[in-house]
């Protein structure tokens, strides 16, 4: 789960120490201005990589299920209605393709298959949440903090060694119990409130690599002020490992999400996979089925996300390959 | 050095102060009441309950409670669990050796496994060890761990009948080894990767073209070249995860009934044993922030450029 | 009674956590296919017991698993039989005229386990200690119909006494109770294990005693290691009846069902409670007959909120058409896999006083009927209902099941309203915050129909959290407190029970019901219907 999340902490941290400061953004910097550079360069090598393909297919897929989940069921199906008497815990006919019975019945005489369709939305969307949220938060607190340096530096430091000391999973556990419904945008919160930490840390080394830079320095010299050294000259340089991280952890926050769900205290009133593994743990003698396609589908999606994060790192950083 | 130590352990006040104060605070936010809660669904006895929380100062306001806590640690004086009347301190050490078992167990396995795979395909960089390798690892990211532990307990147990379900004795090294297998996995792809990419980008280092061209046999090279300058990231890695491999068994201990830290925690949080789940965090943030040191100067000794003055 | 052993929901919550599936059906005696087999009369067996949360005092042990040692090592003045009527256990009697003042007689040649005569005395002190508020026992509050009371349990300040008025040590073997009002019951609640007597030791160092209890029980405490095991052996000196067919007992502690389930597989575990949800469909091809299901004097229900708009005035038509539009007999063949039982009143059936048929057909399922009512009584207010409960109760899966049943039957709206845990979700009900229904349970604090009722819909009562409120109800439970005798005290009270399907202070569902298993190595494996093994009358086959 967000041992996915607090990994990609980690590897970060891992890569960061040990070239220290200069992180994985080495690349981005020497060529300012020319617009044929690190991203057009990028942009060339996604087009012709296999693993980012497949995951843009997916993704964007994904993005269609989720948004609409009817589209591929034949038939109009309710996730929330079932019927005991008809369909309790009926097989997958497998040959059926799209239908309600494709993928079998729950416990509770539902469709698994429309339940793993309208499933999707939630998830998708408190990883993309979070990932927004994260990004313009821990941007922003890495941005002043490499900056500025000094004693702001230390204070900030101090602040995301607080959180990130903070066990992941615990710490989501105990802001969502405070929370009696937890939406989308709550869960979504409560996952950014401990997971900004990372992208601030990303964010201050890129900077203060990009700050040393001859440009910067140009800039300052003819007399440029500060936000607009900071946003004109420096974010856009510093950014490219950002977004790596971010689209990385986005895998990893759907993960926490459906982890969060599992030990009931995710979503409250949604569809959610995390949900319907925790209660297809219970047929995991008798009706594997129930647990399986939750299970799968929650993978593929994760894993799609993280192929296409690794194709972009890739692309940005290609010292990495 | 020995300067730079001290300035390590001094940073750490503030930060363990923090990271103890959110969390208790965190505690005291949640709603839910724990010796309210020892009369469970009905209604109950306001002046015993009154009485109860007097005893454990409970009545007090926040700010002292938290003061009396943390005077009470350097004595090792870590509360007193409400319901069971019990040290705190007591409770975790039953606990602890458990966890840190599984730990080392996954710890083992992680090192063992996703090193020797980070190694093989990093020399083969490109080929098709190497991207099976990538696909193994992927694979193993996405599953997440809660599915990976069922998944595993429907084919090891149930299908092959090769272990018990779950754990049966906590100290057992051998039943404890499938849920540090789950454990590990995801650290293990990590490490793999990163152990692949850091081989692969010292593999064109100048160091390594002059070692080359000195004539050093093949062996030589690898062993202490490539693997000394290669384990750096690695150590790092490791070195943050023992924290993460701990908080990661609140999952794993769950699945497969492992009486460690993770069930417990996961239990006093559910039953507002606000002392024990802060007990059980301030312990492992000092482990986060000890093994965090310790992997800083670990540094010194894999790189001799680095040196703490 | 108030409170009660309420808190044994946390525990039995996470039992019941259960939830899952297969046919049922099993008397309640199971012998073991070879019984033929000779039987150790010092054989010691094991049940899987969770770890106490309390310290083992008698008057503290208030969750299921402390009370489970509780009960080993201490008997009571009195005990129940299987149809919940009381049997004299360490008393000869106990008797009253007025229902206000009772004289109990003890039993001749009883001692503790470290030897000490059980006395009038053992009795008093003990109850005297638990009652004081400065002892922090939490059942301190089942000495509240004695008289004294308050002297040793004020509402503020320090207790003004060490001794409740109400008690009297009359002769070696003989003390009186007084109470402060008559009730024609009191010896029920006798058999709860507040009222065990204590050793003089135990004053004097009452944290060891919690550690390490010395009682008057059939079972002697050995030692217990924590999360690990509780061990007793059978008390050589027991005089009860109950005399122990073993030579004792272990309690295992397992944090997960399954891996109990698996221990009895392998015949490291003798007898298992509560077969977890996974195993439940494939009990009967793992254990055959050593897998059997029994009543247990519990109940499920789910409580509006009287105190909401919702259902402030509401019409109780609206309230019986709901009832009758959940289809308890399919959730519980499929979704609760036969753990349960359609309720057929508001009392338990093994309960003095529970009576066949009283709710008509209010507890069956009739979707048109249920339609018609709902349209009779105006609708319910907003189409839409909540029924609350805690995530980490295993409650999710039954309450999307009704709410499904609800919504197919009438077109009424209905979600569950989680709450990640126990306490939050109690935290809401204290707090009035419950925005429409809750999941509502009981098991028996002593089992009699007075317990089911009174104690839980009495406008006063500190069981009723709903706020449901009722002239008429108050008014014939109150004939039932003021009868002459017990006889009268039920009748009483089950004419309330009728009048109450006409207001529904709760919709009932369904009845407990224990899944439990055992190895081979044991036979002779009974429950009774609070869900507990007799212990005494299990028998350890040689090996």
């Amino acid at each position: 789960m967000s041992e996915l999340t607090s990994k990609t902490d980690t590897v970060v941290a891992a890569q960061a120490a040990t070239t220290p400061d200069a992180v994985l953004a080495t690349d981005a910097g020497p060529a300012p201005g020319k617009p044929r550079s690190l991203w057009s360069d990028a942009w060339y090598d996604l087009r012709h990589n296999w693993m980012f393909l497949l995951s843009t297919f997916l993704i964007l897929l994904l993005l269609l299920i989720a948004a609409v989940p009817d589209l591929f069921i034949s038939g109009s199906v309710s996730p929330r209605d079932g019927d005991l008497t008809a369909h309790y815990l009926q097989s997958p006919q497998m040959s059926h393709l799209f239908s309600a019975e494709w993928f079998g019945y729950d416990h509770q005489g539902r469709s698994i298959y429309a339940r793993v369709l309208h499933g999707t939305r939630a998830s998708i969307l408190v990883g993309v949440m979070v990932t927004l949220v994260v990004s313009l938060v821990g941007g922003l607190v890495g941005l002043i903090s490499g900056y500025f340096g000094g004693w702001v530096d230390s204070v900030v430091s101090r602040v995301t060694d607080v959180f990130f000391g903070i066990p992941f999973l615990l710490g989501a556990m105990v802001v969502l119990n405070t929370f009696a419904e937890r939406s989308v945008p709550v869960v979504a919160l409560a996952l950014a409130v401990l997971g900004w930490t990372s992208i601030a840390r990303v964010m201050r080394g890129s900077v203060i690599t990009v700050k040393q830079a001859d440009y910067v320095t140009a800039a300052r010299a003819l007399g440029a002020g500060t936000g607009r050294i900071l946003f004109k000259h420096i974010l856009p340089n510093a950014v490219a490992p950002v977004i790596v991280v971010a689209t990385i952890a986005l895998g990893g926050y759907i993960t926490a999400e459906a982890t969060l769900s599992f030990l009931g205290i995710g979503l409250t009133e949604a569809i959610s996979w995390g949900q319907d593994i925790s209660s297809g743990k219970d047929y995991l003698r008798t009706a594997q089925y129930v647990l399986f396609f939750p299970a799968a589908m929650l993978s593929v999606t994760v894993l799609a996300f993280l192929m296409f994060g690794d194709a972009v790192r890739n692309a940005l950083d290609p010292k990495s390959r | 050095m020995g300067r730079y130590v001290a300035r390590r352990l001094l940073q750490m006040i503030p930060v363990f102060i923090g990271t103890t104060l959110l969390i208790f605070l965190m505690m005291y936010a949640l709603p839910g009441d724990p010796v309210r809660a020892l009369y469970g669904e009905q209604s109950v006895d306001v002046s015993q309950i009154a009485a109860i929380k007097a005893e454990y100062g409970l009545d007090k306001p926040l700010w002292q409670q938290y003061i009396n806590y943390l005077t009470g640690l350097p004595q090792g004086d870590f509360g007193t669990q409400i319901a069971s009347r019990r040290p705190v301190a007591e409770v975790i050490g039953e606990a602890f050796p458990v966890t840190i078992r599984l730990t080392i167990l996954a710890f083992v396995f992680t090192v063992l496994v996703g090193v020797s795979m980070g190694i093989v395909s990093g020399m083969r960089a490109g080929r098709k060890t190497d991207t099976s390798v990538l696909v193994i690892t992927l694979a193993l990211i996405s599953v997440p761990s809660f599915v990976l532990g069922f998944l595993f307990q429907w084919l090891f147990a149930m299908q092959f009948g090769w272990v018990t379900p779950t754990v049966q004795d906590s100290m057992n090294v051998g039943q404890l080894l499938l849920p540090a297998i789950v454990l590990a996995s995801l650290s293990l792809a990590y490490v793999a990767r990163l152990t692949r990419t850091s081989i692969a980008e010292n593999l064109r280092a100048d160091y390594m073209r002059t070692a080359v061209a000195k004539g050093l046999p093949r062996r030589r090279i690898i062993s202490m070249h490539l693997m000394r300058n290669s384990m750096i990231p690695v150590v790092t890695f490791l070195g943050i995860d023992i924290g993460s491999l701990m908080t990661g068994a609140i999952i794993t201990e769950g699945i497969f009934n492992v009486q460690g830290i993770g069930n417990l925690v996961y239990l006093a949080l559910s039953r507002r044993e606000g002392a024990t789940v802060v007990g059980i965090v301030t312990v492992m943030v000092l482990i986060y922030l000890f093994v965090n040191l310790l992997v800083d100067l670990l540094y010194a000794v894999l790189d001799p450029r680095i040196r703490y003055v | 009674m108030r409170g009660a052993k309420s808190a044994k929901w946390v525990a039995m919550a996470a039992v019941v956590a259960l939830g899952a599936t297969a046919c049922g059906g099993g008397s309640g005696d199971g012998d073991s296919g070879d019984s033929k087999a000779a039987v150790d009369p010092k054989g010691i067996f094991s049940v899987d017991v969770g770890e106490p949360q309390n310290p083992l005092q008698p008057a503290n042990a208030k969750e299921s698993n402390g009370s489970k040692v509780i009960k080993a090592v201490f008997s009571q003045l009195v005990d129940f039989d299987e149809k919940g009527e009381v049997v004299m256990e360490n008393a000869e009697s106990v008797e009253t005229e007025d229902s206000k003042l009772w004289t109990v007689k003890l039993k001749d040649g009883w001692t503790f386990h470290n030897g000490e005569a059980v006395t009038a005395k053992s009795y008093v002190d003990s109850w005297n200690w638990s009652a004081n508020i400065k002892n922090n026992q939490t059942n301190s509050y089942w000495f509240s119909d004695i008289k004294g009371f308050e002297d040793v349990h004020p509402e503020k300040g320090d207790p003004k006494s060490d001794t409740m008025s109400g008690l009297k040590v009359v002769d070696e073997k003989t003390f009186t109770i007084e109470l402060s009002s008559p009730i024609p019951y009191f010896q029920y609640k006798l058999g709860y294990d507040v009222w065990s007597p204590l050793p003089s030791g135990f004053f004097k160092d009452p944290e060891a005693y919690g550690e390490k209890p010395v009682g008057n029980g059939a079972y002697e405490f050995v030692k217990w290691e924590h999360k690990k095991q509780i061990e007793l052996k059978t008390y050589a000196d027991y005089k009860g009846e109950d005399k122990p067919k073993n030579g004792g007992v272990i309690f295992k502690n397992y944090t997960t069902v399954e891996a109990g389930y698996q221990d009895l597989l392998s015949n490291n575990l003798d007898i298992i409670r509560q077969i977890g949800p996974k195993d439940l469909p494939k009990r009967k091809t793992d254990l055959g007959e050593r897998a059997v299901d029994q009543d247990y004097n519990a109940i499920q229900s789910i409580v509006p909120a009287f105190y909401t708009k919702q259902w402030k005035d509401i019409d109780p038509k609206v309230l019986q058409g709901l009832s009758m539009a959940i289809d308890r007999d399919t959730i519980t063949k499929t979704v609760l896999n036969n753990t349960r039982e359609p309720a057929t009143s508001f009392v338990a059936k093994g309960v003095a006083g529970f009576q066949e048929g009283v709710a008509g057909d209010i507890l069956t399922y009739d979707a048109a009927k249920a339609k018609k009512l709902i349209e009779e009584g105006g609708g319910v207010p907003g189409n839409k209902i909540f029924i609350q409960f805690n995530a980490d109760g295993g409650h999710k899966e039954w309450v999307e099941a009704v709410c499904n049943s609800i919504r197919k039957a009438t077109g009424v709206d209905c979600a569950g309203d989680s709450k990640p845990d126990f306490q939050t979700d109690l935290d809401a009900r204290d707090a009035k915050e419950v925005k429409s229904m809750y999941r509502g349970g009981w098991v028996q604090d002593y089992p009699l129909n007075v317990n089911f009722l009174r104690d839980l819909y009495g406008s006063k009562a500190d069981g009723n959290t709903s706020g449901f409120a009722d002239k008429e109800i108050d008014g014939l439970f109150k004939k039932g407190d003021n009868a002459a005798d017990l006889d009268g005290a039920i009748k009483a009270y089950q004419e309330a029970e009728k009048a109450m399907f006409e207001k529904m202070p709760a919709i009932p569902l369904w009845y407990y019901k224990t899944n439990f298993g055992y190895s081979t190595n044991v036979k002779n494996v009974k429950f009774n219907t609070e869900g507990d093994p007799i212990l005494h009358d299990i028998e350890v086959l040689k090996k």
